[in-house]
């Protein structure tokens, strides 16, 4: 729980939330320079929701994503360098360059995969958990969901599933309130996504997904009932986006003005920010040379990512199978 | 004319598995004089492709079954008949025979001595075994590596007009227990052994080929009693060289292609490889716990310098029963150089043109000797 | 000991010998053991057509129903498979592929490469698939040609008691996908099947029968309907040799193509609609890569491009029979340059 946390800690949920924006301000910049290819969905605005839940995952505890995944493999542990690379298409990335932004996997870290398909990950969440709860371990597996996700089929077969079968595995609905350019509340029947989850027969919460402390108490609870065995939860994290569905999406569907405001008025860092140095005996300079650290970091990521060399051509066809 | 003058040639029954052949070739037109294993025509069976001797001399007076029939064992393959039997009575004799001829029921196959697999505990394994013919006189078969009581084909039956044969599959072999204890030829031989007393054998004829020569010779030095007789095919344990590189790609393989190569150096004409044998083996390669089984036993016999490591050559001149040594001159895996220079008290039998598998490619010459 | 066993028994034993050997092998699907949470008989009906019957008494909760929810469970199965176990999921009918056909296509599919070799999926879907059963549309497609164009997958189509627990025990021992799809009619046929465990690898076509006039690739249940042609046509004189694929991903290319080397005819057979088929697609491979051993044009003989009819009459007269497959080898015969 929030009262649990040591400045130690805090400074590593900042740090995660530091880099993951860096990560992807920087990703953002060098997208429209032209240096990234392919399809980039950005998460800048939501790291409280990654880093408050990542905080309460151990290694052997799963992960699934979704589109918008650079935030959740950083929370989980993926080495940035690999993770530039992967986004450049290189040999050096975590995939080999044959994955890219949007299938950024690192199994050995719990990982399981950003993923191209909208409600691709719930099932997949059950699985790891099934395998969990399978060898007796205390392992627990959580998916991250988009609003767009809360209304695919998938999704509710995972949730009723995870009731069914009793799953340690927690569902995360990081609602910024567009599945990609339609508004939520146009395209989820529902005012609250938390309300879905009665319907499955789990708990289901509302969570300000700007709050960071909001976050890790809300998850630390849904994580403990998972690993007593109790079942699966739902947890709707309301949170905004800083960039479009995609890179070079001009945003047009969102309002004047409306990002640049949020930047203002709900920046999680910000918040955190404020709150660390004002309550809970962080030193602003401690934060300075984290942001240091993690620009030093994301520069050599990008450096890294940069020089690295291009898949051989021989691996377009490697690995496949296992043997054909 | 009597008609007992007129006799039906029908479809053998080579081993315990047949229930049909494929007629291949005639390889003599009908009006051809026979004489008592002439060739008559080429009939492939699910195993192997065999040539069909004459069982009686005689006139050939019909072809009936044409190239491409498959026919179930015992079906009507020709007509013997002198000539002063009428075209007529040929025709008539051929009507009476399909009209009483009824196929074999295969699940009939079972009876005490016809043949068909049982099975029993021995020295803490699963074995299993075939019994053929009710005779006082007892031959036991012992196969050599890789192989099954079904290397013995055309050798059970033939032997089983006046002995009860019976053949088993080792340890590790056919569908005996996979999971070795000991695969030394001394941990295999002391395994026949316990075989033998279970079956409450108190002595018999040991055939042996390759490994299981090493196998039966062994158990005439470990315990002579129980060995009337000892026939040695193509065996192991007479010398140092073996074609190691055939065993351990026999170990290794697990493609149809290679596994058809390998067996074709089993045998000096390589179209008696079919598919169906090749298959055998890759069904029993493909078994759990075969290949770990197989690379026991090849240890147990093979050093690592890749030569025999267990030879008994020295200590035949000991042997009280008589020693017979069958070998095919164009034996690639172990050669039949073994058999020179042995003690004066071993028959030696060389015959020219066969490879390692005599007992199938020249089955008549080697049943002829293992009967006398 | 071999023993006669049908094709469903041996099903039986190959997952029951291989949950034995390997515990983190599990099965799960619609009512596979049956009755889970009621009032009534548990393992109740061990799969709809009891092909699992009696492993949930061995194996308790590693045989476990699910909802009717096929992306649900196939999803969940495709996840468990990627964190260590190996799960052998029932899609009841092959026709219900379209309910979660993401699961298997863009996910476990995939894994592997998108992840730059370092996943693994080792998940099995057995499902039952073909015409025969008077099932009617949505539950006797033969679908097999869909998943063998996915590249990741490996489809597997045995045609005897033998094969198909040979093919399954490697299946659940193989570190990819396999789409396991297994005939409802061939389901009694009895066959000699040894006690033992046993593999069959895959990629290795089977030769059921040799002959030198003409070559019918086939698989699945037309292997019989094949058979059954050849033993027709051979007492007229014509000599067929007789491939079952196996499996139809990876493919056995090489005993294809030496065959029709030797025959110079070709009659794929298929229980699939004609177009973008198996029978279309070694039609191609033949065309491409044996072309100058050809002596006639190449026959399919496949069902027509319709849905699967439900009347009885009709429905016989979809499936390709042995009739159908002798009257292709008589063109390809007759065929005059």
């Amino acid at each position: 729980m929030t009262a649990n946390l040591s400045v130690e800690d805090l400074l590593d949920a900042y740090r995660t939330m530091k880099t993951i924006r860096e990560f992807e301000d920087r990703v953002h910049v060098e997208f429209a320079k032209g240096g990234i290819p392919g399809f980039v969905h950005l998460y800048a605005g939501e790291e409280a929701s990654a880093a408050g839940v990542g905080m309460h995952l151990k290694e052997t505890d799963k992960l699934a994503s979704n589109h918008r995944g650079h935030g959740h493999c950083i929370a989980k542990g993926v080495e940035v360098k690999g993770m530039m690379a992967e986004i450049y298409g290189k040999k050096t990335g975590t995939c080999h360059g044959k994955g890219g932004s949007m299938h950024i996997a690192d199994l050995d870290t719990g990982m399981m995969g950003a993923n191209g398909i909208v409600g691709g990950g719930p099932p997949l969440a059950c699985g790891a958990a099934l395998a969990a709860k399978m060898k007796g371990t205390d392992g627990i597996a959580v998916v991250f969901c988009g609003d767009g996700a809360s209304n695919q089929g998938t999704t509710f077969e995972a949730m009723n599933l995870a009731t069914v079968w009793k799953l340690p595995v927690v569902f995360v609905f990081e609602n910024n309130g567009y599945g990609e350019a339609t508004p939520s509340n146009y395209a989820v029947s529902c005012k609250d996504i938390a309300d879905r989850a009665i319907g499955f027969g789990m708990p289901g919460e509302i969570v300000d997904g700007h709050d960071f402390f909001a976050v890790h108490k809300a998850f630390a609870k849904a994580a403990e009932r998972a690993r007593a065995g109790e079942g699966p939860s739902l947890l709707e994290h309301k949170l905004d986006r800083f960039f479009g569905h995609f890179e070079g999406d001009n945003q047009n569907y969102r309002a004047k003005g409306e990002v640049k405001r949020l930047r203002e008025e709900v920046c999680c860092l910000k918040r955190f920010s404020a709150e660390v140095t004002d309550n809970h005996g962080v030193d602003q300079a401690q934060l300075s040379a984290i942001d240091s650290e993690v620009a030093t970091l994301i520069d050599e990521a990008v450096a890294f990512a940069e020089n690295s060399p291009e898949p051989d051509l021989s691996d377009l066809t490697t690995d496949v199978y296992i043997n054909y | 004319m009597s008609e007992s003058q007129i006799v039906a040639m029908t479809m053998p029954k080579w081993g315990l598995s047949m229930t049909e052949g494929k007629v291949m070739e005639w390889l003599v037109e009908e009006g051809t004089d026979l004489s008592l294993g002439d060739d008559v025509l080429d009939i492939e069976t699910e195993k192997i492709a065999n040539t069909f001797e004459a069982l009686d001399a005689g006139i050939l007076r019909r072809q009936v079954a044409d190239p491409e029939d498959v026919l179930p064992v015992g079906a009507l393959l020709g007509v013997i008949a002198p000539l002063e039997i009428t075209e007529d009575e040929v025709d008539a004799f051929i009507v009476t025979f399909l009209a009483n001829y009824v196929p074999p029921e295969p699940e009939e196959e079972q009876e005490e001595g016809s043949g068909g697999y049982e099975e029993l505990e021995a020295n803490g394994y699963h074995l299993r075994y075939s019994k053929m013919g009710t005779g006082d006189k007892i031959i036991l078969l012992v196969h050599g590596f890789g192989g099954d009581a079904d290397r013995w084909l055309f050798t059970q039956q033939p032997l089983s007009s006046n002995a009860t044969v019976y053949a088993l599959d080792l340890p590790g072999h056919g569908q005996s227990t996979k999971n070795i204890q000991d695969g030394s030829v001394e941990g295999l031989a002391k395994t026949v052994i316990a075989f033998m007393k279970v079956l409450d054998i108190g002595s018999a004829q040991l055939v042996g080929h390759s490994l299981g020569g090493a196998i039966a010779l062994k158990i005439a030095l470990i315990e002579p009693a129980l060995v009337s007789r000892l026939d040695l095919i193509a065996s192991a344990g007479l010398g140092p060289e073996i074609n190691n590189e055939y065993i351990q790609g026999f170990i290794s393989t697990d493609s149809r292609k290679e596994m058809k190569k390998l067996l074709q150096k089993l045998v000096a004409d390589p179209d008696l490889v079919n598919r169906s044998l090749v298959n055998d083996m890759l069904q029993f390669k493909r078994t759990d716990g075969v290949n770990a089984a197989l690379k026991t036993i090849s240890t147990g016999f093979i050093g690592d310098d890749g030569n025999q490591s267990d030879i008994m050559k020295e200590e035949l001149h000991q042997l009280p029963m008589p020693v017979r040594i069958i070998w095919g001159t164009k034996d690639e895996i172990i050669p039949s150089a073994h058999a020179e220079s042995l003690p004066p008290n071993i028959e030696v039998n060389l015959l020219d043109g066969y490879g390692h598998l005599v007992q199938l490619e020249a089955a008549s010459e080697v049943n002829e000797l293992l009967a006398s | 000991m071999a023993r006669k066993i049908t094709y469903q028994q041996a099903i039986n034993e190959a997952l029951d010998q291989e949950m034995a050997r390997d515990k983190s092998v599990i099965i799960m699907g619609e009512d596979v053991a049956g009755g889970s949470g009621g009032d009534g008989e548990m393992d109740a009906w061990g799969g709809v057509l009891g092909v699992t019957k009696g492993l949930w008494g061995k194996y308790g909760d590693r045989v476990m129903d699910t909802p009717i929810s096929e992306a649900g469970y196939v999803g969940a199965a495709v996840g468990a498979a990627t964190a260590g176990l190996r799960p052998v999921c029932e899609l009841m009918f092959i026709d219900f592929m379209g309910v979660c056909f993401d699961q298997i296509y863009n996910q476990a599919a995939k894994f592997r490469y998108m992840f730059g070799g370092k996943a693994e999926t080792p998940i099995v879907i057995r499902t039952m698939y073909g015409a025969g059963f008077r099932a009617a549309a949505q539950h006797s497609q033969c679908l097999y040609n869909m998943f063998t164009a996915v590249p990741g997958l490996k489809v597997v189509i045995p045609s005897s008691p033998y094969d198909v627990k040979g093919l399954l025990i490697q299946a659940m021992r193989d570190n990819d996908p396999v789409i396991f799809c297994e005939h409802k009619v061939l389901y009694t046929l009895e066959g000699d099947v040894p006690e033992e465990s046993y593999t069959i690898p895959f990629g290795e076509a089977n030769i059921v029968r040799e002959g030198n006039d003409v070559t019918i690739v086939t698989v699945g249940r037309m292997v019989h309907q094949a058979i059954e042609a050849a033993a027709t046509l051979a007492k007229e004189g014509v000599s067929c040799e007789v491939i079952d694929l196996r499996t139809t991903s990876p493919l056995d290319e090489e005993t294809i193509l030496e065959s029709v080397e030797n025959t110079g005819r070709l009659v794929v057979v298929d229980e699939s609609t004609p177009r973008c088929s198996i029978a279309t697609d070694i039609s191609a491979i033949v065309a491409q890569k044996a072309f100058g051993s050809l002596e006639a044009p190449i026959e399919m003989v496949t069902a027509p491009h319709t849905p699967v009819p439900f009347n009885g009459t009709l429905e016989d007269q979809y499936v390709p029979s042995p009739g159908k497959i002798a009257d292709a080898v008589k063109i390809v015969m007759g065929y005059k340059a």
